[in-house]
């Protein structure tokens, strides 16, 4: 192995012109590869954030809605229903709708948009604060934030923030006080604003048909239970107990996110056919230089060294290029992320990105393959061309 | 045709002190067989010799003799149809592959034509390298070596890469490597072929002077007859078969005075 690694260590050492760029071209598919897998994160955060981090573990959606959040419709009886079910500890309605934060003049945007959430307070549903308080009353024109709000706005706890909503043909404009910060709560690609249901009813956009409601309209209820060892337990009991509902867990909501699955399913494709094309590199790239070192490593056999000499020596080179390449994209990468604005959705997941680098990592060796096993079935005798 | 004979001439081992050597080589009747399209024919023809330690021997033919199929049996890069091949007793045909490797890395020196050295090693790496396969490299080690290089007129090129030395150079250095891990038999082949005569008359020189210093078994496969006034014996070969042998000094000069094999 030592004399491997030294084989190795030497021919890169002396050839570091070559060979560096060779770990220019692995760097600058670390950070495709990087960007692409912190892009999908980002964008599935972007759209699956609240619905990741609630305090709950099955969801109940209105039946034959197909567990997508924004068909779903329940009324406040299911509600009251499944608070009653056995092995049900809590329960809290969702409601979601977009509207709009005017923002003072002069802002770059006249206008941020969010994404309206109707919860009810330390129920199921209700974001963990960060900072403020909670709401008052049911009827308080309040109103909890995420922190990209405040990131994006001046916007402070204590201000009072004017959001315009579309109800039947008019433009209306709701006053609402920020008593509350909390963080992480993107939902479908915006971030969050947090209001009681009663107000989410007032203020949220409408259709002329819906212009008389005045009963908060629920999309979800989300069910926290006793026991989380009971899960299918307590889906059983809900789907007995209550009519008209179909229920799910987290994951499968989120899947159900509409477009959630096919735009992961895009971006895992691009990163797959990046690494691919990674593959193809630097398989290229070995392949041509064992081509142009075979009288060498026919020497090297002549004289003595093993073939597992010999494929150590190329995997080690290759891997040593590879790491290297990776690190330089790594570092590349950190770099390039400091100056996207925060309105691209890029995010730096631990997993993921260990996942990314681990398979760049990965390639090296895998796309090198193909020449260490030449390389290792080089014959001296042919190499030298001594017959 | 003009007969170039180098002035100083190395010692050569009398018969009678090379005599009282071991043998470090013995070929047995070795055939070495291979097909094609007209039917088998053998490239080696039953040829037996040995060569004892201190023994610098030549081995010469025209093209298409044998005579590199020959060193490439010699040094286990391939393996005899029939016969036997020992090297300090052990038969080569005997072995498998794993042990090949091993008996090459031990008890052989090769320098060949071209492309001897490593490219990305310098003079002294090159050498040494011989010494880290076989596990052997320490303080020592480093400093014969670097002594051997000197000997060779390449103390100042210690640490030059390959590209940065002329062709000569070069082949003193592949010299040094073959006979730095003390092998039992050192095997050259076409060692002058890239180079100019007075180089070519130095390498040889140089050569068999280490040869017989040292107490190896040389065997140098020429073309260029005018080398062998430097070997103590000549096996000449054709269509695979050892014709004839030169054994005594005004034989070999004689040969040697012949010039280059036609």
């Amino acid at each position: 192995m030592g004399l491997a690694f030294y084989l190795a260590f030497k021919e890169v050492w002396r050839n570091k012109g070559r060979f560096l760029l060779v770990s220019l071209v692995i760097a600058l598919i670390t950070l495709l590869v990087l960007f692409i897998a912190a892009l999908g994160e980002g964008l599935g955060t972007n759209n699956r954030e609240y619905i990741s981090k609630l305090d709950g573990q099955l969801v109940v959606f209105l039946e034959k809605s197909d567990y997508i959040i924004t068909a779903s419709r329940l009324r406040q009886s299911t509600l009251r229903a499944v608070r009653r079910v056995e092995g049900v500890d809590d329960a809290g309605p969702v409601s979601t709708s977009n509207t709009a934060i005017l923002l003072p003049p002069g802002s770059k945007n006249e206008v941020l948009k969010v994404s309206l959430l109707g919860v009810e307070a330390g129920r199921p549903g209700f974001p963990q604060l960060t900072a403020g308080r909670t709401f008052l009353s049911s009827t308080a024109r309040e109103v909890i934030v995420d922190q990209r709000v405040l990131d994006r706005t001046d916007i402070q706890i204590g201000d009072t923030i004017t959001i315009r909503s579309t109800q039947g043909v008019e433009d209306n404009f709701y006053d609402l006080k920020v008593v509350g910060t909390t963080s992480g709560q993107a939902y479908f690609f915006q971030p969050s604003i947090f209001v009681t249901p009663a107000v989410w009813e007032k203020i949220r956009p409408k259709s002329d048909a819906e212009l008389g409601n005045t009963v908060p309209a629920i999309n979800i209820i989300v069910v926290r239970v006793k026991d989380p060892a009971q899960i299918e337990q307590v889906r059983n009991n809900l789907l007995e107990s209550v009519k008209n509902i179909e229920v799910a867990d987290i994951q499968t909501t989120i899947n159900n996110i509409p477009g959630y699955t096919a735009q992961q399913g895009t971006v895992q494709t691009q990163g797959g056919f990046t690494l691919l094309i990674g593959i193809l590199v630097i398989g290229g790239f070995f392949q041509i230089q064992v081509l142009q070192k075979v009288p060498q490593i026919g020497v090297l056999k002549a004289i003595g060294a093993s073939n597992p000499v010999v494929g150590a020596a190329a995997v080690i080179q290759i891997s040593l290029v590879t790491a290297f390449g990776v690190a330089i994209g790594g570092v590349l990468t950190w770099l390039f992320s400091l100056g996207f604005p925060p309105t691209v959705p890029l995010f730096f997941n631990g997993t993921a990105s260990a996942l990314a680098l681990a398979a760049l990592l990965a390639i090296g060796p895998l796309g090198g393959l193909v020449s260490v096993i030449y390389a290792v079935r080089i014959e001296p005798l042919k190499a030298l061309r001594l017959s | 045709m003009s007969v170039l004979v180098h002035s100083s001439m190395p010692s050569v081992f009398t018969e009678n002190t090379v005599q009282a050597k071991p043998i470090a080589l013995e070929v047995r009747n070795v055939v070495k067989t291979f097909p094609t399209d007209s039917g088998p024919i053998n490239a080696v023809d039953d040829v037996s010799f040995s060569v004892r330690q201190g023994e610098f021997v030549a081995l010469v033919g025209p093209s298409g003799s044998g005579k590199t199929t020959m060193l490439s049996i010699l040094a286990a890069l391939l393996t005899p149809t029939s016969g036997q091949v020992l090297i300090d007793g052990q038969d080569l045909a005997k072995m498998n592959e794993r042990e090949r490797v091993r008996l090459r890395r031990e008890k052989i020196g090769f320098t060949f034509q071209s492309n001897n050295l490593i490219p990305f090693l310098n003079a002294l790496e090159n050498v040494e390298l011989m010494l880290r396969l076989n596990n052997r490299l320490d303080k020592a080690g480093r400093m014969r070596s670097a002594e051997l290089l000197a000997r060779l007129g390449l103390g100042e090129r210690l640490y030059n890469l390959p590209s940065q030395m002329s062709g000569g150079q070069q082949q003193r250095v592949a010299i040094a490597r073959a006979l730095i891990h003390a092998p039992t038999v050192v095997l050259a082949d076409e060692p002058t072929a890239s180079l100019d005569t007075e180089r070519a008359f130095q390498v040889v020189q140089t050569f068999a002077a280490l040869i017989h210093e040292n107490d190896r078994a040389g065997i140098m496969v020429t073309h260029d007859l005018r080398m062998c006034q430097y070997v103590d014996r000549v096996l000449q070969m054709r269509d695979g078969k050892l014709v004839r042998v030169y054994e005594t000094r005004e034989e070999i000069l004689a040969l040697a005075r012949g010039g280059e094999h036609e």
